[in-house]
């Protein structure tokens, strides 16, 4: 069974989403998803600046044996992309939930949040698909 | 559920992550594909590869029939054992099958075919054989393992024990058969030093753990074709079918034109493709840059047709990103590849890209 800390909140497509204190929010695939996909090789994130809504690839992820759409979870801003995934994409196979994060928005409406999954709401999906 | 080869339960008990593969329930990786291809690229590792197809040709004119059948020449083949790897085509010269064929005795050769092919390879080879009234047997009662990498004749050496002084003698594509249902060959699939042995089904997962004992490693396909695109070997359906010819498939040096008066399935359209010039051509490619090539994505080049990857991938060995590509015949050394809407710059070069575990690109 993956880990699915209680703390984040999280979309039927395999992304966390973690709030932090100053209001901005922190984006990256589940355990889930990185054991789907196997050795990730490749990341290719978003760059600061750029808006998206709900829904729209924003990232993508590839392991040796295929390419993922990552799909923003929110509406708003880019204000960061995890730099050091270039080098060292493997670190979202060893610490997905930490160092393995990809980008950061600032929200355009913090409501959006309460429609994301809570924990046990994923777990539940993920045992589903099993 | 699909089809399982005799060492399904053997895998699943080692944690694979089990896919289908042309109706084949398979072993995908158990862990990490990137650490199994390093470690058949620096130890050895072991692949079940039951799922292919063995036939065994017999009759007294089987030669007749192969010098017939394929685009390579069995001639080729001089002393018993020998293994030789040739396409088998149809009469428009397109592939139906890649695939290699040994040499047991005058009487007697055996054809070790792809899986996702089975069905048609066999009506067709039934359908000519008939000519030269050659039995066709399917050995579907043996199991076929690889075991590659530098240290792979070591492992096997040590498992096989008394067997060892036929098999050390072994030259490079050399076969060993013995005890009636076992063969081993000095053949491969990685761009290693190793064997593919042939084997009764009901001995090949004891045969497996003894491997893994002696510290082998289990390899899933994930890496198989990570470790054959590496080594600038084709896959069939993939680089080459039935609408490609060999000339168009990097494959023009598997087929015997000596002699001349030698008749085999294709010759005339290969003869004629030949004369008339091959357009289109498969090469290697190289990105430079961070990124992933992939099946499928568009080869672009100043004033010439598009070209498509047929097989492409993350390297692990070269850290870099490399493909086959089926592009215009007088495409240069530099071309571009549509990576979603984005053109990146890649090297066009002639595979391998590596070989014995170095990188000769």
């Amino acid at each position: 069974m993956s880990n699915v800390p209680t703390e984040l909140r999280y979309t039927k497509s395999h992304e966390w989403v973690r709030r932090e204190d100053d209001g901005t929010v922190t984006i990256g695939i589940t355990e889930h998803a990185q054991e789907l996909l196997g050795d990730l090789v490749f990341v290719e994130a978003p760059e600061a600046g750029s808006t998206y809504a709900v829904g729209d690839d924003c990232a993508v992820v590839e392991s040796v044996k295929a390419a993922s759409d990552v799909y923003s979870p929110l509406t708003g801003d880019i204000i960061e992309a995890n730099e050091a995934l270039a080098d060292t994409p493997e670190v979202i196979n060893s610490d997905p939930y930490g160092e393995g994060w990809i980008f950061k928005m600032k929200l355009a409406d913090e409501g959006e949040l309460d429609s994301l999954l809570d924990a046990s709401a994923y777990a539940e999906q993920i045992a589903a698909e099993d | 559920m699909g089809k399982q080869t005799p060492l399904y339960e053997t895998h699943v008990t080692a944690g694979a992550k089990v896919v289908d593969f042309g109706g084949w329930d398979m072993p995908l990786h158990y862990g990490s594909q990137m650490k199994e291809h390093e470690m058949v690229r620096t130890s050895s590792g072991i692949f079940d590869v039951s799922h292919m197809t063995i036939v065994d040709l017999t009759g007294e004119r089987v030669a007749d029939f192969l010098r017939y059948l394929l685009a390579n020449n069995i001639d080729r083949l001089k002393q018993q054992g020998k293994a030789l790897y040739t396409c088998m085509l149809k009469e428009d010269g397109g592939v139906i099958d890649d695939l290699i064929v040994y040499f047991v005795n005058p009487n007697f050769y055996r054809m070790v075919v792809n899986a996702s092919t089975r069905e048609k390879d066999l009506a067709w080879i039934e359908k000519h054989a008939k000519d030269f009234t050659v039995d066709v047997n399917e050995r579907d009662d043996l199991a076929m393992v690889a075991v590659q990498g530098p240290e792979a004749r070591e492992i096997v050496h040590k498992v096989i024990g008394d067997k060892q002084d036929k098999v050390s003698e072994l030259g490079q594509f050399f076969m060993a058969m013995f005890d009636d249902n076992w063969a081993i060959a000095r053949t491969g699939y990685t761009g290693e030093d190793g064997y593919e042995i042939m084997l009764p089904a009901d001995q090949a997962a004891a045969f497996w753990d003894d491997c893994v004992k002696a510290g082998t490693n289990p390899i899933g396909l994930g890496a198989r074709d990570t470790l054959r695109l590496e080594a600038g070997m084709n896959l069939y359906g993939s680089d080459m079918d039935e609408s490609t010819s060999p000339l168009e498939s990097a494959l023009g040096w598997t087929i015997a034109w000596e002699p001349e008066e030698r008749d085999f399935i294709g010759r005339k359209a290969l003869e004629k493709q030949k004369s008339e010039g091959v357009k289109q051509k498969l090469v290697g490619l190289l990105l430079e840059e961070k990124g992933v090539l992939r099946n499928h994505q568009t080869v672009l080049v100043d004033g010439l047709d598009a070209g498509e990857i047929t097989s492409g991938s993350f390297a692990p060995t070269l850290g870099k990103a490399i493909a086959f590509a089926r592009v215009p015949a007088n495409i240069g050394d530099r071309a571009k590849v549509d990576i979603r809407g984005k053109h990146v710059d890649v090297k066009v070069v002639r595979p391998p890209f590596v070989r014995n575990g170095k990188a000769v690109i």
